[in-house]
């Protein structure tokens, strides 16, 4: 760990002056969960780590516009057993999957939508997009865990976020801060995410003096959803894949369908043909079946992940079935 | 002076030996009281370790360091800086290189990353199943082992049924929780005190005196472990890290801590070999396997060695062996708890079960039909015992109610299936000595340079001494951890628990009959007619004093006698087996397993502390489930890193992976008057073979290779 400034800002004014004055080596703390294995083991180094924890307008769940803001550094236990939340079930099954209490009572919710990939690659030292003298680790070296949607470019990880695919199931917006002093912006969080093509894009848009600083959830109506992580182990792991599904059912078929894969893709990888699928169909096993077929029939395998293919369209295919109370057999 | 007959009490006559008892230490490790060689503060360090898998040195440049605040020593490993056109070549990512100690665990990382290292980087091989390219690198050769006996090719081909399959386990490390390291801290210029983290209390410090870079007599080395984190048996030795840290405290003039951290300590502190193997097995249409014929390899690094004792237990007449060590840029290995039997074990034991399938049979009826067979060995263990012990462990899993075909359980969703799997060891008692004092007022302390790995040592020393004086627990004080007393065996290959059992029991015995002595010569009775029962010392039935009056007897200097072992008087003894069988369930779509049931039946002589016996078996059983579900060393062939080398990658279970567990011990009384046998490692071999067969009835197909990740699971299926 190298040696850096501490700041502690207590406005989002006074947090984005002091990431803007170091750009690019500048960080930004909140529980530090993933941050601070991050800089002991030099993965990251940066000049500055702006602690975030007292500003207090980044914290809360509260009705706006008919929705839900929460604020960034919401912590994943607040998120579970809000009663603004009760209506958003994809939410909470993103935290039952966490199961290490310690997570789930200090990580935040900005921490885990601006989470670092968990690609071996990348926090053994090769950086982002894992490349050691001209050749993609990824491609040719274990990539078991690797992408299998979006990795026709340079960056093969998939993304680590937990909750991106339920938020933007929900057509979550979020809202960003700075450059500028009360500069704001919202924008679809979808959008946030981004593949990086070298190193130092990262994997938001975020860019250097901007903070990410709230999430937007529409109201929930009558909408079913759902999140199906498949974990390898019982304790604190990472998923293997997920898939997140918010349903607008009318009279026992889906109007609106919105499908978002976790873990399979450099982001979270939101998936069209699995929608569209379900559209004016009753949800059955069949139809959830047909869907997951769907949601993968684009996949693009590495040479050793093809079985994360078939993982991602049980995700897709559980996900609509518990979403729709169908899913059966403690599975 | 009286005679007192050295055996083991008979079995109902124990009050505290044989008796499931509590640790006597279990508050102090559980309250954060115990002091590891973690607790022990020093100056703070970081190693410097190789990036690179295979590689050769061509600089190394100390001087930055005079630059990085903080920094009171640095030390490079012997030989890795270049002496002339001399180049040290690294085998291995996270070969040591240098040390650094500093004030802060900052600057001794900033000092570590501010020396300049050149290398000279070479190719590398890592991939351990992977005989065809090792071949073509030149990095395959014979293993030590070749042979054949009977007329194997004939025997396959005159069999009824024949079964072929690749086979494979994968190489885990020892994953210590508490890191290899030590603090040390000099006395002037000539004596040293170590707190080691060690499973070698007493054979450690001459290794830290005959270093050249410490240089002093092993007279002056004071080792302590007091507790110790895990060792699993990779901490024997002093280590080149453990010499370092003497280096730099000299050389710093103040204590000096150094640990692995996680990723060296994965890494470069211990690994299990891996085991590969092509086997063709035959058999009789009743189940007799008549045949063996297998190439098996495998690598424990650079030296390019392989397991062993393949056919597992089970040895038919006719059997042709081969194995092929393979050479690879990969971490060294260690004895892992049973060196080489769960991989001789599963390359066994999965061999078995798929061959039982193909004979349409029941593996529990093919293990007790073959059982007995051990053609040209000596097996163990009698086959009825191994033959009670699968029924016994059969009866605790409804084996019988619950047994269905491969592929033939009627369920939806998660699928079910059952395995087994058996095992040996041998256990025999290790070398030991030990001191015991009888105060005047009754009290006894213990002294011995053992150490307790997850053992029980010290309640085990308590209960056997207690027994013998007819004391209280309390009243015992058991002195363990240091190389300042009488010296110890090694705590590895189940050899502590007869270690300690012995001596401790002779040395009590001897004294007891001197103070009988004493009380004969003083109240006028026989001594060969006393006894201790607790607070008096008694014949026929009548209290001749009180234990403390006996004691007393013993004048203001008390009473100190030795201990050693071991010794063929019967009190311990080896060879022992056991069966284990599990329950699970398998969902298809994601390849994730689920452990409904695991028993575990298993014969260990003697028991000291059913309960503490009861431990290791569940700590072995969950090892099991571990290296048989997902941990594993993952090899990365493109950097030629341990790519895994973390706690978030390199998977183990927690509570939730672990299901109902069932521990039975077969103690019928010939077992309780055998003698005291070790049991680390016997529990600790079958479960992958176990789980990976029980994985195989659930699914109906093979899955290869143990660990059996969701990914082997799936690919084993959509290849099916």
């Amino acid at each position: 760990m190298n040696p850096f400034e501490y700041a502690h800002p207590q406005t989002e004014n006074e947090a984005v002056a002091l990431l803007g004055e170091h750009p690019g080596d500048s960080t930004i703390l909140a529980a530090g969960m993933d941050l601070m294995p991050l800089l002991q083991q030099s993965v990251l180094e940066t000049k500055r780590v702006v602690d975030i924890t007292r500003v207090d307008s980044l914290r809360g769940i509260d009705t706006v516009d008919g929705g839900v803001t929460i604020g960034v550094l919401t912590t994943l236990e607040e998120i579970a057993y809000s009663p603004l939340l009760a209506e958003y079930p994809s939410l909470r099954d993103v935290v039952d999957g966490v199961r290490a209490i310690q997570v789930q009572q200090n990580g935040t919710l900005g921490g885990d939508l601006c989470h670092l990939p968990n690609c071996w690659y990348f926090r053994s030292g090769y950086g982002l997009l894992a490349r050691d003298g001209g050749r993609s680790l990824p491609e040719v070296g274990d990539n078991r865990y690797h992408a299998v949607f979006g990795n026709s470019g340079p960056a093969k990880f998939v993304s680590a976020s937990r909750f991106a695919p339920a938020f933007i199931a929900w057509g979550a917006q979020v809202r960003i801060t700075g450059p500028e002093p009360d500069q704001e912006q919202w924008l679809p969080l979808d959008q946030f995410f981004v593949t990086p093509q070298t190193d130092r894009q990262g994997v938001t848009l975020l860019k250097p003096g901007q903070l990410l600083t709230h999430v937007w959830l529409p109201g929930a109506g009558q909408k079913l959803s759902a999140t199906y992580e498949v974990l390898e182990m019982e304790g604190l792991d990472w998923p293997l894949t997920a898939a997140a599904a918010t349903l607008d059912v009318d009279a026992g078929r889906v109007r609106r369908a919105s499908i978002v894969l976790g873990h399979v893709a450099p982001t979270p990888w939101v998936s069209h043909p699995a929608a569209d699928v379900l559209i004016g169909q009753t949800v059955t096993p069949e139809t959830a079946r047909l869907a997951g077929e769907a949601a993968v029939s684009e996949a693009t395998p590495l040479s050793a992940n093809a079985y994360k293919v078939r993982l991602a369209q049980t995700s897709v295919t559980r996900a609509i079935l518990k979403a729709t109370g169908q899913l059966e057999g403690g599975l | 002076m009286v005679e007192l007959k050295v055996d083991w009490k008979p079995r109902d006559e124990n009050t505290v030996f044989h008796h499931p008892i509590e640790r006597i230490d279990g508050v102090e490790k559980a309250s954060g009281f115990a002091k590891y060689s973690t607790d022990y503060a020093g100056l703070h360090t970081r190693l410097l370790t190789s990036p690179h898998a295979h590689a050769k040195i061509t600089s190394i440049d100390l001087s930055p360091l005079k630059d990085v605040a903080g920094v009171k020593a640095a030390y490079v490993f012997p030989q890795r800086a270049p002496d002339g056109d001399t180049l040290f070549e690294i085998n291995w990512e996270g070969t040591p290189i240098a040390a650094v100690a500093a004030e802060t665990p900052a600057q001794a990382a900033q000092g570590a990353k501010a020396i300049k290292i050149e290398y000279e980087v070479l190719d590398h091989f890592v991939d351990e199943d992977d005989l065809e390219a090792a071949a073509a690198r030149g990095l395959s050769k014979p293993g030590r082992r070749e042979s054949v006996d009977g007329d194997p090719d004939a025997a396959i081909k005159n069999a009824d049924v024949v079964h072929k399959g690749h086979y494979g386990i994968h190489s885990i490390t020892h994953c210590c929780l508490e890191p290899h390291g030590s603090t040390c801290a000099w006395n002037g210029d000539d004596k040293l005190d170590v707190q080691l983290s060690t499973q070698n209390v007493s054979g450690t410090g001459g290794q830290f005196a005959g270093a050249p870079e410490i240089g002093i007599d092993a007279a002056n080395v004071t080792v302590n472990c007091e507790y110790i984190g895990g060792g699993f048996g990779s901490k024997f030795a002093a280590d080149e890290w453990g010499i370092a840290c003497a280096a730099l405290a000299k050389q710093a003039g103040r204590p000096v801590q150094l640990h692995l951290g996680r990723r060296a300590e994965l890494g470069v502190a211990g690994s299990r070999p891996s085991g590969f193997a092509d086997v063709t097995i035959a058999a009789k249409s009743d189940g007799t396997i008549v045949a063996w014929d297998s190439h098996h390899w495998g690598t424990n690094g650079i030296k390019g060695g392989t397991v062993s004792q393949v056919p597992y237990v089970i040895q038919p007449e006719h059997r042709r062996v081969r194995t092929t060590g393979i050479v690879t840029n990969t971490g060294p290995a260690r004895a892992w708890r049973a060196p080489n039997h769960p991989q001789a074990c599963a390359l066994t034991c999965t061999v078995i079960d798929d061959l039982a399938a193909a004979l349409g049979m029941d593996p529990l009826d093919v293990f007790l039909k073959n059982v007995g067979i051990s053609t040209g060995s000596q097996l163990s263990n009698p086959a009825e015992v191994y033959q009670a012990e699968m029924e016994t462990a059969a009866e605790l899993m409804d084996w019988r109610g619950k047994w269905k075909g491969r592929g033939q359980w009627d369920d939806s969703g998660w699928k079910r299936g059952l395995g087994m799997a058996l095992h040996t060891w041998g256990g025999r008692a290790g070398g030991g000595s030990c001191t015991i004092k009888v105060h005047p007022d009754g009290t006894v302390e213990t002294f011995a340079g053992t150490q307790d790995i997850g053992t029980g040592t010290r309640t085990c020393i308590a209960q056997v001494v207690a027994e013998t004086f007819g004391l209280p627990l309390s009243a015992v004080q058991v002195n363990i951890g240091s190389n300042k007393y009488p010296p110890s065996g090694p705590s590895g290959g189940s050899t502590t628990i007869g270690g300690v059992s012995g001596p401790h029991r002779r040395a009590a015995i001897d004294a007891l009959g001197r103070i009988f002595d004493k009380v004969a010569a003083k109240y006028d009775v026989d001594a060969a007619q006393l006894s201790a029962d607790g607070e008096n010392v008694v014949a026929g039935g009548k209290t001749v004093c009180t234990w403390r009056q006996a004691a007393g007897l013993l004048g203001p200097m008390g009473l100190e006698v030795m201990g050693e072992g071991p010794k063929n008087d019967g009190l311990t003894s080896a060879g022992v087996g056991g069966v284990q069988m599990v329950d699970l369930s398998v969902d298809p779509e994601t390849g994730r397993v689920r452990i409904n049931k695991y028993v575990a039946v298993q014969d260990i002589g003697t028991i000291v502390n059913h309960q503490l016996a009861k431990s290791q078996v569940l700590g072995a059983m969950i090892q099991c489930i571990a290296y048989g579900l997902s941990e594993e060393r993952i090899m990365d062939n493109a950097s030629g890193r341990f790519i895994n080398a973390n706690l978030r990658d390199y998977k183990l279970p927690r509570i939730g992976d672990i299901g109902e567990l069932v521990v039975e011990f077969y103690e019928p009384d010939e077992q309780y008057n055998k003698g005291v046998v070790g049991l680390g490692e016997p529990p600790v071999i079958s479960g992958g073979a176990a789980i990976a067969n029980a994985v195989a009835n659930a699914i109906g197909v093979r899955v290869p290779v143990i660990p059996l990740t969701p990914k082997r699971i799936l690919d084993a299926l959509a290849s099916a």
